[in-house]
């Protein structure tokens, strides 16, 4: 039996090239699929994986209580001297606690070739101990800022999508000249911010504290030592988290809303895939009527006959599955976008098609090939040789 | 039997392909008419907000709060009817939903927004109750408030005095809007400002951004010229727009994902073009012979090809129309299980489809018409 469904499978296969017209029917359909299907979880897992890069489980980030995200928390001064000597933070090599007082104050830059709409940007002032907090950090193009000058350097994603945000030029930013003194890379969201010094920062945007504190833990345990110490502080009332716990929380939401999205266009899509397929085999089926007929007379089983139809609506879906991998990834890949993150600010990222992004996809095709096919195949095993014989 | 019958007759002939062929096209204009709704929320979104509003806000961001004393001035300008101040408030309710919470002057407000409906005398009992708040009728109803109540709801930017940021504010009035894009906006929730500035822990003084009304729409430009001019080098250098940029620069922030829709609305076109277009491709080469017969019979050349456009025309009409109903069946289904996309599939997507259906019936069926129209009767029946 093996080697009748090898025999007419080997016919059907190498009968495509007769009639690729209708074949190609398949083939498109489910490219078109898993193209847009991969495209839009590439675009969440780019995001997501942005933010991941972001977040350290041994580093604690300190806001007020209920704020959320860093751009709606306010500490005072006195507050950020009280956590930063809190227990369960780690010392640095100069015998200070290894911790950051932060602002993050928002700046609007216009992108590229749209000078007509702005869009909102991170501004973040840091102390020295944020670049030892981020090791990753490393400024590639130019030089660092200098504290107590405004000075910024900026993100390899701001520089790439933005105006202005180039080594040499200036910033115009509540009445005064900002130069851009370095272009930084991390890997990570820090990328799509522009980085000066808190004090700078504090001054030139009229803040009298800060907006959040970040620092490195003794231990992935000690965040509890810490909170624990902060929370029966009476004069204070923060929120303390993990960096990892906070970056996760803000991919949830574009995670949910990008992945219903695909859920919902990949089904319907879908559907009109397996409609397509349906159709094209039916007609493969009817126009080799005469054929199958023949090889059923010649002694052929009916399922040999079932086996090859639907092998040849796998083998084209799976054919279409990869081409349309393959468009997104060369349409998509490290393909560079931005959209608006928690903190109301943009967040730079690239799109990134993962091999178990293209398994899923696969995976969609050749279901959608197995259900195109088998009802065609069916029909074709269950053809009455006769009158299939006299009709042609 | 008559040409309308026959193309009927042609179309259900085979009744597998064509059900086939007209669930493909509905599939695709579903998805048409919902990605076409979900693209017009990011391009237009704002037109009944009209021009007969400015918005000032911190040049370096909304998000810096101007202060308080820029009200008077901006009042002064030429052409300005009236200013309000409005302060974004972070309101949560019941620690998780994010409220669109903003800080008014009451009776300004009044003057700025007539688009609003509400008693006169609620409008003074919220100017003259320190603690007062209104609601919008949709957030009012999702939430279950009742006039005459006491709302808590949270800040996640601002403390009281007392430090505690739990808010309580006493609802005086559910605002409506006078027509239905009106109403479909009434999401919002306004707190007096006079009472947030004194109560709020970081100073007042702050009036957030300004909302301004003009008295005649054509000034905007000269008058968000002017607004601008008066505050330039100051720290509080100010950017005026239109309220309709203003929205419009806030939808454009969440960035790419407009073009992403069209990507994918391309790709779903492009799938559709090649299954319809094949389709009727096969079923003209089985029918060659009876085409051949037609025209011995006696048709002329342009009623073979108009017989083929009519049937491309039909299939892709009715799948169209009925996937772009679907569409809006799903759209309005959306709305009602509380997703927050003011999905809407109206007369302008219809538009949209409509036009999409007429370019893919011209697509796919014009070139097996002309090749119906330009079948030599001998050729044809001889099988050549």
């Amino acid at each position: 039996m093996f080697s009748q469904i090898f025999a007419i499978t080997g016919v059907n296969l190498k009968s495509i090239p007769e009639r690729w017209g209708p074949s190609l029917v398949i083939v498109i359909g489910l490219a078109g699929v898993v193209a847009v299907f991969t495209a839009l979880l590439a675009m969440s897992e780019g995001f997501s994986s942005t933010l991941a890069a972001t977040g350290s489980r041994d580093i604690a980030l300190v806001m007020r209580g209920g704020s959320e995200v860093e751009v709606n928390s306010a500490l005072g001064r006195d507050e950020v001297d009280l956590i930063k000597l809190a227990p369960g933070i780690r010392k640095g090599s100069d015998g200070k606690p290894l911790a950051s007082g932060e602002v993050l104050v928002i700046g609007e830059l216009t992108k590229k070739g749209d000078p007509t709409n702005s869009a909102n940007i991170t501004v973040r002032g840091v102390e020295p101990a944020g670049f030892v907090l981020r090791p990753k950090l490393k400024v590639v193009e130019g030089r660092m800022f200098k504290p107590g000058l405004r000075e910024l350097i900026v993100g390899r994603g701001v520089a790439r999508q933005y105006d202005n945000a180039a080594v040499g030029r200036t910033i115009r930013m509540r009445g005064s000249e900002w130069n851009v003194v370095g272009v930084f890379e991390s890997g990570d969201a820090h990328e799509s911010e522009l980085w000066t010094d808190t004090g700078v920062a504090q001054t030139s945007f009229g803040r009298n504290g800060y907006s959040s504190v970040l620092a490195a833990l003794e231990s992935e345990k000690s965040i509890k030592t810490l909170e624990a110490a902060l929370k029966a502080d009476p004069r204070l009332n923060v929120d303390v988290v993990t960096q990892q716990t906070y970056f996760s929380a803000q991919t949830k939401q574009f995670r949910d809303t990008i992945g219903a999205l695909a859920v919902v266009v990949t089904a319907i899509m879908a559907l009109g895939a397996i409609f397509a397929a349906l159709n094209t085999m039916y007609a493969a089926v009817a126009t080799r009527a005469k054929e199958i007929a023949t090889l059923r007379a010649l002694g052929f089983g009916g399922l040999p006959v079932l086996v090859s139809v639907m092998l040849e609506a796998l083998v084209l879906s799976l054919v279409g599955g990869l081409i349309g991998a393959l468009i997104a990834y060369v349409l998509f890949n490290n393909v560079s976008v931005s959209t608006l993150g928690a903190n109301f600010t943009q967040v730079v990222f690239a799109f990134k098609v993962t091999p178990a992004l293209v398994g899923m996809g696969l995976v969609i095709a050749v279901a959608v090939g197995f259900i195109g096919g088998l009802l065609p195949s069916i029909r074709a095993a269950r053809m009455p040789v006769t009158t299939a014989l006299r009709a042609g | 039997m008559t040409k309308t019958g026959f193309v009927i007759a042609n179309l259900f002939r085979k009744k597998t392909r064509t059900s086939l062929t007209m669930l493909s096209i509905i599939t695709a204009f579903l998805l048409f008419g919902l990605l076409q709704s979900v693209n017009a929320l990011f391009n237009a979104g704002a037109d009944y907000l009209g021009t007969a509003r400015l918005i000032t806000q911190a040049r370096v961001s909304f998000t810096q709060p101007l202060p308080l004393r820029m009200r008077q001035e901006i009042e002064g300008v030429p052409g300005v009817e009236a200013v309000t101040q409005s302060q974004w408030f972070g309101g949560v309710w019941q620690g998780k939903d994010q409220l669109i919470a903003l800080a008014v002057d009451p009776m300004r407000f009044h003057q700025v927004y007539p688009e609003w409906d509400l008693a006169e005398a609620q409008w003074k009992q919220f100017a003259d109750t320190r603690t007062a708040m209104v609601a919008g009728r949709k957030v009012a109803d999702q939430y279950g408030w009742k006039v005459g109540q006491k709302v808590p709801i949270s800040s996640n930017i601002f403390p009281m005095k007392n430090g505690s940021k739990d808010w309580t504010f006493d609802l005086v009035g559910i605002v409506d809007g006078r027509d239905q894009e009106w109403k479909d906006k009434a999401t919002q929730v306004w707190i007096n400002h006079a009472y947030f500035d004194e109560e709020n822990q970081f100073g007042s003084g702050s009036g957030g951004i300004y909302l301004i009304k003009l008295k005649n729409p054509d000034d905007a430009q000269k008058v968000a010229r002017i607004i601008d001019a008066k505050f330039e080098n100051s720290p509080d250098e100010t950017k005026t727009q239109t309220e309709k940029d203003w929205n419009l620069g806030f939808v454009k922030q969440i960035g790419d994902i407009g073009l992403i829709v069209r990507w994918i609305l391309f790709a779903v076109f492009f799938t559709l073009l090649l299954v319809v277009g094949n389709t009727m491709a096969q079923s003209m080469r089985e029918r060659v012979p009876e085409m051949a017969v037609l025209k011995t019979l006696g048709f002329s050349d342009g009623s073979v090809l108009g017989f083929v456009m009519a049937e491309t025309v039909a299939l892709c009409a009715f799948g169209g129309l009925a996937g772009l109903a679907l569409a809006t069946v799903a759209a309005i289904a959306i709305q009602h299980t509380g997703i927050p996309l003011p999905l809407r599939v109206d007369w302008h997507v219809w538009g949209l489809g409509v036009a999409a259906i007429l370019l893919l019936s011209l697509a796919v069926g014009l070139l097996p018409a002309l090749r119906a129209k330009r079948l030599k009767i001998v050729d044809a029946l001889a099988g050549r």
